[in-house]
C-alpha cells in the first residue's frame, strides 16, 4: 500500500472520536471550528483539518472528492500556494467524514435570488446561510460549489501551517519567526540554517495557530496557472485507485439484482444459482437479492439464474402514463413563480404571438465506472470504501442500516470513475454494508452491472415546457414560460436527510427564471408532477431541462421578430448584466458569427448562466453523407477568477460534450414499470468520430468565483437545436435530437 | 483444472471455469485492476487489453479462448517510465475521471503500432469504440497525435 494509503489507513481508522488533546486547531476562529478529525501518531501533526505532517512532508487533505473535475489538484494548489510547497512534493488525500469538511457554499444557493443580480447584502446573506452546511455536515461535492467552498479555506489552511512552522522553528532556532522565510517545503533562517517541514511537525503541533492574512494574488505563482494535474500519471498507467479496484485480504466479489420496478422484492427462487462455480452465498434484502462469489462475473451469472418476483411500481408504468401525468399537472396552481415581472396580460393586438411546446426526457448519469463499494463487518465496526459525493451521508446510512452508531462506521473515499450527481446517492454504498453484515469478517465488494447501474439510477427528471411570447418592431416583449415535470429536490431531499421538501423549488424552474434577460413582461412558473419515479441530481441540475427550453425559445422569438438570435440576446442582456453579453460577444468573434451560414453548414447560439457563471457557445453542424456531424463548438465563459485555466477549459469541454451526448441520444424511458434503456448500446453518448472539437475562452469580469464543472452542459442542447434548425429549417422541440434529425452515429 | 496463460510476460495458472471472461481473471484473480469493467458487453472498451499485440475486449474473451500473450496497461509503462504515448497523455493532460483511460490508451497503442502517423478519419474509426463519458476526445486526438510525432522521431 503507498504511504498515502497508510496514512489514510491508520489516520481515518481511529475515526473522528479520538482527538489527542494538543494537536487539533482550528483555522480562522479557533472557538467556531468543528474539531479536526486527522488523528495524527507520534511524529506527526494535523496543523489543521487539512494540513497533515509528517517526517516525510506534508499532505493536503481534500474537503472535496475527485471525480474527474480536477478538484484535488486545484484544491491542493490553494493551500500549496500558501505553504510554499515544490509542486513536485504536493500529495493530496480525500478526508474523512467530518463536519471540518462541510461545504460552505453549498447552501446559499438554495436563496430563489437570481444570482446575476444579486446585490453586496444578498451574498452576505447566502453567505451566512451557506455557514448552515456546517450544522448539517453537509460534506458534499456538487453543485460547482468546490472552489468557491476551498478558495479562502484551503489558501487559509496552508497560511496558518506555514506560519506555525515558522514559530517552531523560531523556538528551535532562537531567532525571531519574523526573521524566517519558508521556501519549497522548509523554514529557511537568516544565516541560511534550513529545516524541513516535517522536522517540526511534533513542535508545531503544540502551538496555537497565528492569526494570517493571505498573499496578495500578484505574488501567486500557481493560482491562475495551468498546473499539472496530481492524478495524470496515475491516470495513464492504470494504477489510480477506484472504488472498483479495491483490494482486501480474503475479499469476495459479489453482484446484486435489485427490482427494476424500484418496489420490494415479492419472492425469489435461488436453487439454481445456489450450485453454480464459485457461489459462496446467496443474501435476500429488502429490494432484491445479492450473490456473493469468488469472482465478480461468477457472481454476475448467478444473479441471472435466480427467479424472482417482484412488486409492482409505484408510479405510472409507461412512458405515455407518465407524460399524461406530467401535462395534467399544468391544470394545477404553479409550486412557484419565481419571475414575474410586469403584465402578462395585455399585450398590444398588434403584437406577434409565438407559442411552443417541449419535451424532455428522463436520463441516466451513467458513469463509466459502475455503482460499486467495498465494505468489511466486524461486529461492533464497519469499514466502507468507495467513491462518493457525500462521505457524512455514507457513514450515516451505513450505520443506520447496520445497527451502528456512526463512530463505529469509517469511510475511504477514493476517487471516482464519473461522478455527474449520481454518486451524491449513497445506495450502493448501504447494499455493499448490509451484504458485508451477513459474512462477518469477510470484505465484500459488490460491483453493479451495467445494466443494474442503468435501470437503478436516480434519474434526470423528464419535463414539458409550454412557452408563449410576443414580439413587435423587432422587440421581445413579452416571454411567459411553464415548466412542468416532477421535482429532484421532492424525490431527492427525504432520501438524503429525511425531511421533505417544500416551497417554492427554485431548482425546478433555475437556467430560465433567473437569466439575465431584460424582457419587460417576464414570467416563469414551476408546476410540479408528483410520480414517484427515484430522481436525482444530474450535473447541471435544473438548468440541464430548463436551458433547452428557455433558449430554444429565444431563438423563435428572434425568428418571429425577424432578428439575428445573437444580436438579439445581446440587446436584452447588455444593459441586464454586461458579464453575460460579454461572453456573446466573445463567442461571436471567435466563431466569426456573422448570421449567415453556406449551404450544408447550419450554426446556433445559446447562453445559459447557471452555477454564478454565465456561458454563450456556438454550434456547429454540417451535413455530411453518413448524417449530421457536429463539428465544432465555441465557449465563452466568465467564472470570475480562473484558479487553473487548463482544467476550468477541460470543465468546459466535458460539460458540452456530455450536454451535447444528452442532446442528441440520449433517454431513458418506463415500460411495464422498468426502465428501457439497458447498457451503452441504447444509452449511448457521443464518441471519438461524433464529437466536435471545442474551443474555450475564459472570460473574468465577474466579480466572484463561481464553478466550472456544470456550467458548460445547459447551453449545449439548446446550441445544438439551433444549429440543426439554421441547416435543416425544422425546430427541435424535443430531446433526443436523434428521433427527429438524421444525425451521424 | 487449471488453465496457462501469459499476461506481461509472466506465466500464470488460473483454476477458474473457462468461460469467465480474460477480464475478469485479470481483475479479481489477477489482481491487475487497471484493465476496467464498463459494460461487460464490447459497448465501451474500457476493458481493452492486447492479446498478441491486437487491441481486444477482455470482457468478450473467454478464458479458454485466449490465444496468445496479453498485454495489459500495466506493461505499457509505469509512473517511473511512462511510454511515449502515456507521456503525450500526461502532457495533454488527457484524463478526467480517468476511468476510460487503460482501454483508451491501450487501443490508441494498438492504432500507433499498426499506423504510425494516423490522420484524423483513422482515430475515428480506430477508437469509435472506446466511450468517455467524461468526453476527453479532443484531448485524446491531439495526445495520439502527438505520441505518433514524438514515436516518428526515435
Ligand atoms: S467492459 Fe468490455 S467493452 Fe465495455
Ligand atoms: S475520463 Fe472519465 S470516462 Fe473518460
Amino acid at each position: 500500500m503507498s504511504r498515502i494509503g497508510t496514512i489514510a489507513r491508520r489516520t481515518f481508522l481511529i475515526g473522528s472520536a479520538a482527538i489527542a488533546g494538543g494537536v487539533a486547531f482550528g483555522i480562522y476562529k479557533l472557538n467556531e471550528t468543528p474539531e479536526n478529525p486527522l488523528t495524527p501518531g507520534t511524529g506527526e501533526a494535523a496543523l489543521n483539518p487539512f494540513i497533515f505532517l509528517d517526517q516525510t512532508g506534508v499532505t493536503i487533505i481534500t474537503p472535496r472528492a475527485e471525480m474527474g473535475q480536477g478538484v484535488h489538484t486545484t484544491l491542493a494548489a490553494l493551500a500549496a500556494e500558501e505553504l510554499d510547497l515544490d509542486w513536485q512534493d504536493v500529495r493530496v488525500l480525500h478526508g474523512p467524514p467530518a463536519a471540518a469538511y462541510y461545504n460552505n457554499a453549498m447552501v446559499g444557493g438554495l436563496l430563489p435570488f437570481k444570482e446575476y443580480q444579486m446585490t453586496g447584502w444578498q451574498h452576505m446573506m447566502a453567505g451566512q446561510l451557506d455557514k448552515a452546511g456546517k450544522f448539517l455536515s453537509l460534506q458534499v461535492t456538487g453543485g460547482s460549489t468546490s472552489m468557491r467552498d476551498g478558495f479562502d479555506r484551503l489558501r487559509e489552511a496552508g497560511a496558518s501551517a506555514r506560519e506555525t512552522l515558522k514559530l517552531a522553528a523560531s523556538d528551535r532556532l532562537g531567532v525571531a519567526a519574523a526573521s524566517l522565510r519558508t521556501e519549497s517545503g522548509r523554514v529557511i533562517a537568516p544565516d541560511g540554517t534550513s529545516i524541513a517541514y516535517g522536522e517540526l511537525a511534533e513542535a508545531a503541533a503544540q502551538i496555537v495557530p497565528p492569526t494570517v492574512t493571505l498573499r496578495d494574488p500578484s505574488q501567486w505563482r500557481y493560482l491562475g496557472q495551468s498546473m499539472p494535474r496530481l492524478d495524470q500519471v496515475a491516470k495513464a498507467t492504470g494504477t489510480a485507485q477506484f472504488g472498483i479496484d479495491t483490494r482486501m485480504e480474503g475479499m469476495k466479489f459479489a453482484t446484486i439484482r435489485q427490482n427494476p420496478q424500484r418496489a420490494a422484492m415479492s419472492s425469489f427462487d435461488a436453487s439454481a444459482a445456489e450450485t453454480m462455480p464459485g457461489v459462496e452465498k446467496i443474501i435476500a434484502l429488502e429490494t432484491g437479492v445479492a450473490v456473493v462469489a469468488s469472482n465478480t462475473w461468477l457472481a454476475f451469472q448467478a444473479a441471472d439464474a435466480i427467479d424472482i418476483t417482484w412488486a409492482p411500481a409505484p408510479y405510472p408504468t409507461d412512458q405515455d402514463a407518465i407524460w399524461a401525468a406530467i401535462e395534467d399537472s399544468f391544470d394545477t396552481e404553479p409550486n412557484s413563480t419565481l419571475r414575474h415581472d410586469g403584465n402578462l396580460v395585455d399585450l398590444p393586438e398588434e403584437a406577434t404571438l409565438v407559442e411552443a411546446e417541449y419535451r424532455m426526457p428522463f436520463l441516466a448519469h451513467a458513469t463509466m465506472e459502475p455503482m460499486n463499494a467495498t465494505a468489511l463487518f466486524t461486529g461492533d465496526a464497519l469499514q466502507v470504501t468507495c467513491g462518493n459525493q457525500s462521505p457524512v451521508m455514507v457513514r450515516d446510512k451505513c450505520a443506520e442500516a447496520t445497527g451502528l452508531t456512526p463512530d463505529q462506521v469509517t469511510v475511504q473515499t477514493t476517487i471516482m470513475g464519473g461522478g455527474f450527481g449520481r454518486r451524491g446517492d449513497v445506495d450502493y454504498a448501504v447494499l455493499a454494508a448490509q451484504v458485508a453484515q451477513q459474512m462477518p469478517g469477510t470484505p465484500i465488494q459488490l460491483t453493479w452491472t451495467r445494466e443494474e447501474d442503468m435501470t437503478q439510477d436516480f434519474y434526470r427528471p423528464a419535463a414539458i415546457g409550454r412557452f408563449r411570447g410576443a414580439v413587435q418592431d423587432g422587440k421581445v416583449l413579452a416571454l411567459d414560460g411553464k415548466i412542468a415535470g416532477p421535482s429532484v429536490n421532492a424525490s431527492a431531499m427525504p432520501r438524503w436527510t429525511g425531511m421533505e421538501a417544500s416551497g417554492p423549488d427554485k431548482i425546478h424552474v433555475e437556467g430560465a427564471y433567473d437569466q439575465p434577460y431584460a424582457i419587460p413582461n417576464y414570467r416563469i412558473a414551476g408546476h410540479l408532477t408528483d410520480l414517484g419515479i427515484p430522481l436525482g441530481y444530474w450535473r447541471s441540475v435544473g438548468a440541464s431541462v430548463t436551458a433547452f427550453l428557455h433558449e430554444t425559445f429565444i431563438d423563435e422569438l428572434a425568428l418571429a421578430a425577424g432578428r439575428d438570435p445573437l444580436d438579439l440576446r445581446l440587446e436584452l442582456m447588455r444593459d441586464e448584466h454586461p458579464p453575460s453579453a460579454a461572453c456573446l460577444e466573445k463567442v461571436a468573434e471567435m466563431s466569426g458569427w456573422t448570421g449567415q451560414t453556406p449551404d450544408g453548414i447550419g450554426r446556433g447560439v445559446a447562453f445559459s448562466f447557471s452555477f454564478g457563471t454565465p456561458v454563450a457557445q456556438v454550434v456547429e453542424v454540417a451535413q455530411t453523407d453518413a448524417g449530421i456531424r457536429i463539428n465544432k463548438v465555441w465557449v465563452a465563459c466568465d467564472v470570475g477568477l480562473a484558479l487553473d485555466p487548463s482544467i476550468v477549459r477541460a470543465q468546459m469541454m466535458s460539460g458540452v460534450i456530455f450536454g451535447l451526448s444528452a442532446a442528441a441520444m440520449g433517454e431513458i424511458t418506463f415500460a411495464d414499470g422498468a426502465v428501457e434503456q439497458q447498457n451503452f448500446y441504447d444509452y449511448d453518448a457521443l464518441r471519438m468520430h461524433t464529437a466536435p472539437a471545442v474551443e474555450v475562452a475564459i472570460l473574468e469580469n465577474k466579480t466572484h468565483l463561481s464553478g466550472a464543472g456544470e456550467p458548460g452542459t445547459p447551453p449545449s442542447m439548446p446550441a445544438l437545436g439551433n444549429a440543426l434548425f439554421d441547416l435543416t429549417g425544422t425546430r427541435a422541440r424535443s430531446l433526443p435530437l436523434m428521433h427527429s434529425f438524421d444525425l451521424l452515429m | 483444472m487449471t488453465i496457462a496463460l501469459t499476461v506481461n510476460g509472466h506465466p500464470h495458472q488460473v483454476d477458474l471455469p473457462d468461460d469467465v471472461p480474460l477480464l475478469w481473471v485479470l481483475r479479481d484473480t489477477l489482481g491487475l485492476t487497471g484493465t476496467k469493467f464498463g459494460c461487460g458487453v464490447s459497448a465501451c472498451g474500457a476493458c481493452t487489453v492486447h492479446i498478441d499485440g491486437e487491441a481486444v475486449r477482455s470482457c468478450q474473451v473467454a478464458l479458454g479462448d485466449v490465444w496468445g500473450d496479453v498485454t495489459t496497461i500495466e506493461a505499457q509503462g509505469t509512473p517511473d517510465a511512462l511510454s511515449i504515448l502515456q507521456k503525450a497523455w500526461v502532457d495533454h493532460q488527457v484524463a478526467q475521471c480517468g476511468y476510460c483511460q487503460s482501454g483508451q490508451i491501450m487501443q490508441a497503442a494498438a492504432l500507433l503500432a499498426e499506423t504510425p502517423s494516423p490522420s484524423d478519419e483513422d482515430i475515428d474509426t480506430a477508437m469509435a469504440g472506446n466511450l468517455c463519458r467524461c468526453g476527453t476526445y479532443p484531448r485524446i486526438r491531439a495526445a495520439i497525435h502527438d505520441a505518433a510525432a514524438k514515436m516518428s522521431e526515435v
